[in-house]
């Protein structure tokens, strides 16, 4: 029963760090699948979290804060917009410059602002988003083995956590079922047959780019207002990152996304529950070994025990007529 | 009332047009591509358009498609003056177009493909069933029929192509533009391509032909309009013209269509592969155990679709691909792996003209005078040791343009400013003048233009004659016929037929090019 608890409590902690990887993610996925690599999700991750922690440490709510983070995460998809689309630069020297703009910025407002080593002050009650029950989970506990995982994994999580799931759930049908998913689809392999069906083809572009911006900025916003309860410097800890190869491992599809960022997530959790513990045989394993885990399966993984991941043909290429 | 002719008797007598482009003029930076060019299409009609490379016929028709917008002049649709400024405006006023590549997007179904940009709705589900209602019809009607649930990049070129035509009928288009449509076919595709047009046109739809194949020209088209230089230069009646006729307009001068040869004498063995197989990173077999040999003193060209092995097999008898099975000799002895080194090989006189020049065959960016001596910098003439001698190397490269009519003579502009015939020149004399015991050479006249060619040919030929062996690759079978003195054809990667070129037709070579007539063979 004891092994059972743990194991909820570790899956319960997966899916709350899976969270703002699958936000991060399911940008990623937007926007590569328009064709414009994005490397600087981590970059954006990290202005939405400042950007909302600040904006609802001043105005104490919560959902300003997600805003906030939201039009930050934008302000830096924009920017990458204009030098991947219409200035068709590289695509990875502009993510990498996102990144480290914001890490810069958020550390040097912060500390200009809060004179905190970078934090802003501890964030309490509407100004954070609080866990949610679902109906009948007080009521469902009981039930043996299922009870505990509905009531303690599936339910007690914030909005937000709800909200990712039905972020895949729409990107999943928007790019299967509907005109603009079909065009997104096009753009991404061959923008040339966009552009000669009549289609705007920076168009799209900037369209894709921009909701991968809404995305990271609902990623940015749980990490300092659910998962935490302010800003730290660099509190994304590489998340941008974990996310590109989560978007690699699901081979640039939603739902795989979905698995692939609970799987990193698991990982995650299991990393921090082993520390301290005594493994049999082995004895106390360090620290630094387990924290390790993650991004040795990450490595273990890309490396060979997917398949074929074929990114989208037309990613990374800036698009320019040909005589 | 009977007594006055109206205007719509006189429109009677003259056939209506379809298209009317009128002083169209379009630069790009230093290269005027299209100089005032005029053109009149008639409604029902196929129209062809001839010219060299680099004479303005893409250009003309990316104008028609919206691609590109004219500095100056008029494009008239149906009689009515239009402006297209956007391929989604010219779709709009009926035009389709057929482009060289494909504008296909191979992951996605047939049905994707031809509702992108038609789709009928911000949902998919309704669309889709309009546009499965519309191929039915079009199957139905002339004969197009096509899966729909097919994806594109699984199917063979002809039904991609077959597709890209779905996609203009689809969005009503009544001109439709084919850029060099026949270049990925077989012949028995490509005749039934030209049936489809035919059908088309007996419709009441108006097809423009853009080609340099003048066989086509004179095979399918009611009219044909020829370009030089970015000019019109003459619009004829197909029935009152000959190809001498078409290709000196193209040229501008008196062109030789056949080349003169003397029959080969052939010496001994030079070059001979036996059950080669070549892999490609999937482990796929592009070479699948083709052995064949070259003699001294021949021209062994190999036809093919493009795509069957041919390439592979040319890097790999070059050393560029590992064997996966199989031996290759020069001149009698079996070359060891260390021995198809590509450096060693040409140390031993086996040169190689790539099918690609821009991509292995020269860089670019280079001087001309540097891609002239590519592959060998580290011989004595241009330093032996860690300098080049720049001197050595300008006056060689200059000595060579002189020798194959390079122009402009200039040793120092960079590589890609030359046009694809001359970029040709640099290769060929690069390699030739080294004086090979064997020249393996892919697609020698791609992208090049018809003088070039005819010089490019006459090489070739006295090559052979000094008892240089040579193997051509080339998917240009007329190239093939011409100079070839033994013809293999490949399909699949595997050796389908051989054939003496006066033993032979284009029928013949293009259904071992299928893979179906091994059995008559």
């Amino acid at each position: 029963m004891e092994e059972l608890s743990a194991a909820i409590a570790v899956f319960d902690s997966g899916v709350r760090l899976s969270v703002p990887l699958l936000f991060a993610c399911l940008a990623g996925l937007w926007s590569e699948r328009s064709g414009v690599v994005d490397i600087g999700l981590e970059g954006k991750l990290l202005a939405a979290a400042f950007a909302a922690a600040a904006a609802a440490h001043a105005t104490g709510s919560a959902w300003t804060g997600l805003g906030a983070g939201v039009l930050a995460s934008l302000g830096f998809a924009l920017v990458h917009g204009f030098a991947a689309i219409a200035q068709r630069g590289n695509q990875i020297v502009s993510g990498v410059a996102v990144n480290m703009l914001a890490a810069g910025l958020t550390a040097l407002v912060g500390n200009a602002w809060y004179g905190q080593g970078g934090r802003t002050p501890a964030l309490e009650g509407a100004a954070r988003f609080e866990p949610i029950t679902l109906p009948g989970a007080e009521a469902a506990r009981g039930i043996p083995a299922l009870g505990p995982l509905y009531a303690d994994v599936l339910s007690g999580h914030t909005v937000l956590v709800y909200a990712a799931v039905l972020a895949t759930l729409l990107t999943a049908a928007t790019l299967k079922r509907t005109r603009f998913g079909l065009r997104i689809r096009a753009v991404g392999e061959n923008p040339a047959a966009v552009d000669t069906a009549g289609v705007s083809v920076p168009a799209l572009r900037y369209a894709a780019v921009l909701i991968a911006g809404v995305l990271c900025g609902f990623g940015g916003a749980y990490l300092s207002l659910a998962q935490a309860a302010g800003f730290l410097p660099q509190m994304t800890a590489g998340k941008g990152f974990i996310a590109l190869a989560a978007l690699i491992f699901a081979k640039w599809r939603a739902w795989p996304a979905l698995g692939a960022c609970f799987l990193f997530g698991l990982l995650d959790a299991i990393s921090i529950r082993l520390q301290g513990v005594s493994m049999p045989g082995i004895g106390l394993v360090p620290v630094q070994a387990i924290q390790a885990l993650p991004y040795a399966l990450t490595v273990v993984l890309l490396a060979g025990f997917i398949g074929r991941a074929i990114p989208p043909r037309a990613s990374g290429l800036p698009y320019v007529k040909e005589r | 009332m009977t007594s006055n002719v109206s205007p719509v008797s006189l429109d009677r007598a003259t056939p209506p047009l379809a298209i009317e482009l009128v002083g169209i003029d379009k630069r790009f930076g230093d290269v005027h591509a299209n100089k005032g060019v005029d053109l009149t299409v008639r409604k029902g009609s196929i129209h062809g358009i001839v010219g060299e490379n680099g004479a303005g016929k893409s250009t003309l028709m990316s104008i028609l498609y919206g691609f590109y917008e004219a500095d100056r002049g008029e494009i008239r649709v149906g009689g009515v003056a239009r402006r297209i400024r956007s391929p989604g405006e010219a779709i709009a006023a009926g035009i389709g177009m057929v482009h060289q590549h494909f504008m296909l997007v191979e992951p996605l179904s047939v049905i994707d493909n031809v509702m992108l940009g038609a789709e009928g709705g911000p949902r998919l589900a309704a669309g889709a069933r309009q546009v499965r209602a519309r191929l039915a019809q079009l199957a139905a009607d002339y004969g197009l029929a096509l899966d729909p649930d097919a994806i594109v990049g699984d199917l063979p070129v002809g039904l991609q192509q077959r597709v890209e035509i779905v996609k203009a009928l689809v969005r009503g288009a009544d001109v439709l533009v084919l850029d060099e449509p026949t270049a990925v076919l077989t012949p028995d595709e490509a005749d039934g391509l030209f049936r489809l047009l035919r059908i088309l046109a007996d419709e009441g739809k108006t097809v423009i032909l853009i080609t340099h194949k003048l066989r086509e020209i004179m095979a399918i088209t009611d009219r044909v309009s020829v370009m030089r230089r970015g000019e019109m230069v003459a619009t004829l009646d197909t029935a009152a013209t000959s190809p001498a006729q078409l290709a000196e307009l193209m040229v501008g001068r008196r062109v030789l269509l056949r080349v003169e040869k003397a029959p080969a004498a052939p010496g001994p063995v030079v070059l001979a592969a036996e059950n080669v197989v070549v892999r490609d990173a999937r482990g796929t077999a592009r070479v699948d155990g083709v052995s064949l040999t070259i003699r001294a003193g021949e021209i062994v060209g190999i036809a093919g679709i493009a795509g069957n092995g041919q390439s592979e097999l040319l890097e790999a008898l070059a050393g560029m691909r590992p064997l996966a099975g199989g031996t290759v000799a020069l001149e009698g002895r079996a070359l060891s792996p260390a021995e198809r080194d590509p450096a060693a090989l040409r140390r031993r006189g086996l040169l190689h003209v790539p099918e690609d020049r821009m991509r292995t065959g020269l860089v670019p960016a280079f001087e001309a005078c540097e891609s002239a001596m590519l592959g060998f910098q580290d011989e004595r003439r241009y330093g032996a040791g860690a300098l080049l001698d720049r001197g050595a190397i300008v006056s060689d490269a200059l000595e060579r343009m002189e020798a194959y009519d390079v122009r402009p003579r200039a040793p120092l502009l960079k590589t890609s400013k030359f046009s694809g015939g001359n970029q040709q020149k640099i290769v060929l004399a690069r390699e030739i003048e080294r004086g090979p015991k064997v020249l393996l050479v892919g697609q020698p006249t791609r992208g090049v233009d018809i003088g070039a060619i005819e010089f490019i040919h006459r090489r070739l030929v006295a090559l052979r004659d000094q008892g240089v062996g040579v193997l051509l690759v080339s998917v240009e079978l007329e190239e093939i016929m011409a100079l070839a003195d033994r013809i293999l054809v490949m399909c699949g990667g595997r050796i389908t037929g051989e054939r003496l070129p006066g033993e032979t037709d284009e029928r013949d070579l293009g259904l071992l090019m299928a893979g179906v007539a091994e059995r008559a063979a």
